[in-house]
């Protein structure tokens, strides 16, 4: 799922400045799990926006409301006569909801109050590691099931390189290294043979490098005129 | 060797894979730019290794630092007669950038490369640099492998005109993790092509003899010039920090411990104790016992099956390498006559 952290307090209310009148958007699937913009997370920022303004003796109307998927025309448009009322929207979604009501409500000004920080996984409470970089074209295949382009800090193909020292990657000792646990993986598993084969450079088109992406499938659309 | 020798019997010509065919223990130093557009602190280190070393390693923003590029000083570095190894790193260039500069290096007449992943750029002055890490450094191995035998681009476009020829390098770290992995890795280096492989430092002789026994099993010797890699250590402190906190460098406390009786005449004393000039003294001691150190480490490589020669690695000591290239009796170097490679 997508992973995201909040903006500092200070951060948000420098984005919102002279705004009188804020709406503040939850977002109710990936950054309620990660508790950085449910309907909890919402309603505090509302709140502390609030008591905020007032005792800086400037009171601004400050409400929240919670979307059960920004990222979704259907969901936004519930909300449409709230937004409309705002002055400014503050996004708790990740950074496509935050484009999807900047798209979808175009007279609106909106702003993030998270920073979207990757596709991961919570490993334990209060913990999120990154597991897949969106590349485009899958090779969990050869490495295991451990993807070495968001694992490895140089997303290597044929690693492991030097860095690696008792299990972690050199830039930090927190940091796992992906070809530590790939090699331990396969080796487990008697399949060390696949690590043997030179993998050639990869094809980056399919990832962000190839531009904007985009999938359209036929089959699914719904066609206006028929015939 | 597994790439096709050329027809004048060289893959590039250069004085390095000369030595290493005709058999001689070769020498490599390695030369760090300057953090500025300096060309004559390059003149300079270049007059310390000419005549010591059969060429030397231009590092390519060494620990991710921005200095002078590679290829830059390498121009400088041909001038002064001295033969470069360009480095190259992934950190920095994707495969268009990295095909064209070594178009460019062998143009104004480089031969050898070293192709190499490259630090985290988190460890350098621009920690908040992108990365590129488009191919990694087995990919460019091979990549460059194709450029010169086949004659093709990555893409697998043909040349248009003469390709370039490199003696082509790669690094090996023995003693980094998982370590049971190391020869495999080695093994899929020189499968990509590398003609020769340049180490970390070694300073740990029996584990690095227990490495070369794997990598003789493998027959990696025999397809590949090992070149190990040595450097003097300037103090005990030095020595200590290298075991704790580089990864893949074993120090044994041998080591550490002939290093420290170097300065056995100030042991004990705390820094406000030392004059200056017993500072100097006790520097200068332990530099000589860290040549010496280095010297024997030469010494008992030249003896180790497989080992080809020694990449003596002085970074910012330039004027140590004469020394250890006298004292470990590889001086003079071969003469070797220049030869034109044509396509």
């Amino acid at each position: 799922m997508i992973i995201a952290e909040q903006k500092k307090l200070n951060e948000i209310k420098g984005l919102i400045g002279d705004a009188e009148n804020v709406l503040v958007v939850g977002c109710g699937t990936c950054v309620t799990v990660c508790f950085a913009g449910g309907a909890k997370e919402a309603a505090i920022v509302a709140s502390s926006l609030r008591m905020s303004s007032k005792l800086e003796g400037n009171p601004k109307a400050v409400r929240d409301v919670t979307v059960q998927r920004q990222c979704e025309w259907e969901y936004l448009d519930q909300i449409e006569d709230q937004v409309k009322e705002a002055d400014l929207i503050l996004s708790l979604g990740c950074g496509i909801g935050v484009q999807a009501i900047a798209e979808h409500f175009p007279e609106s000004w909106v702003v993030p109050g998270l920073n979207t920080s990757f596709l991961g996984i919570p490993e334990e409470q209060g913990v999120w590691t990154e597991r897949c970089a969106a590349c485009g074209n899958c090779i969990l295949d050869l490495t295991g099931g451990i993807c070495p382009i968001a694992r490895c800090s140089k997303s290597l193909l044929n690693g492991p390189c030097g860095g690696s020292e008792q299990g972690h990657c050199e830039i930090n000792p927190d940091v796992p290294c992906a070809w530590q646990l790939i090699y331990d993986r396969l080796n487990g598993m008697g399949k060390l043979h696949v690590l043997l084969e030179v993998q050639p450079p990869k094809d980056w088109s399919t990832s962000r490098d190839g531009g904007p992406r985009k999938i359209v499938r036929p089959d699914l659309r719904l066609l206006e005129e028929e015939g | 060797m597994t790439a096709e020798i050329h027809s004048n019997g060289y893959l590039a010509g250069s004085t390095l894979e000369r030595v290493l065919r005709a058999g001689h223990f070769a020498v490599t130093g390695e030369l760090g730019p300057p953090q500025s557009s300096d060309g004559q602190v390059i003149r300079e280190k270049a007059a310390l290794l000419r005549g010591y070393c059969d060429a030397v390693n231009i590092t390519d923003n060494q620990t991710a630092i921005v200095r002078m590029s590679s290829i830059g000083a390498g121009t400088i570095v041909v001038q002064e007669g001295l033969e470069p190894v360009i480095q190259m790193t992934c950190r920095d260039r994707n495969r268009l950038a990295i095909q064209s500069d070594l178009m460019g290096a062998y143009a104004i007449g480089m031969r050898n490369l070293l192709c190499l992943t490259g630090d985290h750029q988190r460890f350098g002055n621009h920690p908040g640099a992108k990365n590129v890490f488009d191919i990694d450094s087995l990919q460019m191995v091979r990549m460059v492998s194709e450029m010169r035998d086949d004659c093709i681009f990555q893409c697998g476009d043909k040349f248009k005109g003469p390709e370039p020829r490199f003696f082509i390098g790669a690094a090996a770290a023995p003693f980094a993790d998982p370590i049971d992995f190391r020869p495999y890795r080695l093994a899929k280096k020189v499968a990509a092509g590398a003609n020769f492989i340049q180490t970390q430092l070694v300073y740990d002789i029996p584990a690095f003899k227990e490495y070369m026994a794997k990598v003789r099993d493998l027959g990696l010797h025999e397809k590949t010039f090992i070149l190990a890699g040595v450097g003097p250590l300037k103090s005990p402190g030095m020595a200590r920090y290298m075991k704790n906190n580089v990864p893949g460098i074993l120090v044994p406390d041998e080591i550490i411990d002939r290093m420290t009786a170097a300065g056995g005449a100030w042991a004990g004393k705390s820094k406000d104790e030392l004059t200056p000039e017993d500072k100097r003294a006790r520097a200068n001691a332990w530099k000589e016992a860290g040549i010496q150190i280095c010297i024997d480490l030469v010494q008992e490589m030249r003896e180790i099956e497989g080992v080809s020669g020694v990449h003596i690695m002085a970074i910012e000591w330039e004027e140590a390498v004469k020394p250890i290239v006298e004292g470990a009796d590889l001086f003079p170097r071969p003469q070797i006559k220049q030869v034109e490679v044509t396509s």
